[in-house]
């Protein structure tokens, strides 16, 4: 473990509870999140994917703090700040219609008019892992893989500066995996962005982060820089 | 228009032998709806005659401030009815309310403002509760599919909140789902008039003796001012009631089990 004291903070989580009726999916979280590429790991159900939705403030905690860059998320227009940090979900949870309506359905809401256009939906098709031929394809009938894939290219639309990524790769084969993991890398190399990534496999957090945390129950039971990590 | 014929109450007394065959085919075929029937005759009969009996007073006073008072009872009552229909939209009644009042209010202010109609008890009262009941239907149907739908597509609709999208961009594809859900079956109904079914006010003109062709334009008029105000009805109800179903930082009230 080594101390964050000389790293950008993307994230600070300050004695974060929250409860969902009356159970405590978070208690007392207190984590730092760097830039880069941070893993939230843990065994299901530990709150990894709550937290994340406190990053864009999909929710708000009940006690505590959530800062992004320094800032209290409640202070930002949540708006503004999901468009910076966009979060892709578990489930593939796309919208009717084809692939490109949903990436330009994405566009449209980071209110870029020219984006959309079928040299933009080409190029983020290909940043996320899929050709050009996807574009008109029925976004509900592809393989969970592919759905993912759309998903990830729709997110990339909106132009983020920060990816919230919930088990990108959980419900795919081996090589699906694999294929997931280079895109996302390739994606930080390329495009800069930082990545936070949900994951319940420990091997999956040493393969992509550079910074892991770790939830039990509901707490932080530990965070970390990863030295062998391959993160950028 | 004006024509009335005498209804004894022996005659009304004989319609209950259909009554009867209802209750029979019930305990016939065990479906165990005889009590049900049983209520469903005594309250239309309790509910019906009180209302003639309000309605009466109303036309023998001539009062719109009394016409005005029974439509608000009507709106206040219908707003709860499709309440019941509504439970899985949180706070559905005053969307409702203002529904079912706006539709009041504007289908009755236009038919009288275009001269369709007079402004007297005779007609207002009539309309006016055809208007409020049909709007009760279509607002209770598209709140009640409102509410499926998003608890259905809770995962679809916070993973476009996730990008930035405000809730009313997210919860679009729902309500407009919902409103057509609301308004089709008006729609559906008013095609196949006169084919598949003949509407009330016909029927009740042509038994009253009314001229077919004056009791067909009657009907149309209802018909088309029910299309406008159930489509009002349902409009202002999903467009108030999926307000609820977020905080005001477009977040989901009860966000989607992992």
């Amino acid at each position: 473990m080594r101390s964050a004291e000389n790293r950008p903070m993307l994230f600070e989580l300050d004695g974060v509870t929250l409860s969902r009726g009356s159970r405590t999916i978070l208690e007392r979280v207190s984590v730092q999140l760097p830039d880069g590429a941070v893993c939230i790991a843990g065994p299901s159900g530990c709150g990894k994917s709550s937290l994340l939705r406190l990053l864009n403030r999909l929710a708000d905690p009940d006690v505590g703090v959530v800062r992004y860059r320094g800032a209290d998320v409640r202070d930002r227009d949540p708006l503004e700040l999901r468009r910076e940090v966009a979060l892709v979900p578990q489930l593939p949870a796309l919208l009717d219609g084809s692939v490109e309506d949903n990436i330009r359905f994405a566009a449209g809401l980071n209110g870029a008019g020219d984006d959309g256009s079928p040299l933009e939906t080409a190029r983020l098709l290909e940043l996320a892992g899929l050709d050009a031929s996807y574009a008109d394809r029925d976004a509900r009938r592809l393989s969970v893989g592919e759905q993912q894939r759309a998903m990830l290219a729709r997110a990339l639309a909106v132009e983020p500066g920060v990816l919230l990524l919930d088990e990108p790769t959980s419900a795919l084969d081996e090589a699906a995996r694999d294929a997931i993991e280079w895109t996302l890398r390739d994606l930080r190399r390329r495009l800069g962005i930082s990545l936070v990534l949900v994951t319940h496999d420990p091997d999956q957090a040493r393969r992509m982060a550079d910074w892991v945390i770790r939830l039990e129950r509901g707490a932080a039971i530990a965070q970390g820089a990863v030295r062998t990590g391959r993160g950028a | 228009m004006t024509s009335s014929i005498e209804v004894s109450l022996s005659e009304v007394a004989g319609s209950l032998a259909l009554v009867a065959i209802a209750i029979g085919v019930s305990l016939w075929r065990r479906t165990d709806l005889e009590q049900d029937i049983g209520i469903a005759v005594v309250r239309s009969f309790i509910q019906l005659t009180a209302i003639g009996f309000v309605i009466q007073a109303i036309f023998d006073e001539d009062s719109l401030a009394l016409v005005a008072l029974l439509i608000a009872v009507m709106i206040v009552f219908g707003a709860l009815t499709a309440r019941g229909r509504a439970r899985k939209v949180p706070g559905a009644f005053w969307p409702l309310l203002i529904a079912l009042a706006l539709a009041g209010v504007a289908t009755l202010g236009l038919v009288v403002g275009l001269g369709i109609f007079e402004p007297e008890p005779r007609y207002l009262v009539p309309v006016g509760g055809m208007v409020i009941g049909n709007a009760m239907t279509a607002a209770a149907v598209a709140l009640n599919r409102l509410g499926d739908d998003m608890h259905d597509s809770a995962h679809r609709i916070e993973a476009t909140l996730a990008l930035g999208a405000t809730s009313r961009e997210a919860a679009m594809p729902v309500v407009r789902r919902a409103l057509r859900s609301g308004t089709i079956a008006l729609i559906d109904s008013t095609k196949t008039t006169g084919l598949i079914f003949f509407p009330g006010t016909m029927v009740g003109m042509l038994l009253a003796g009314a001229d077919p062709i004056d009791a067909v334009r009657l009907q149309l008029i209802l018909l088309w001012v029910l299309l406008g105000s159930v489509a009002i009805a349902a409009l202002v109800a999903t467009s108030l009631a999926y307000r609820n179903f977020f905080t005001p930082a477009h977040q989901l009230r009860e966000p989607p089990e992992p």
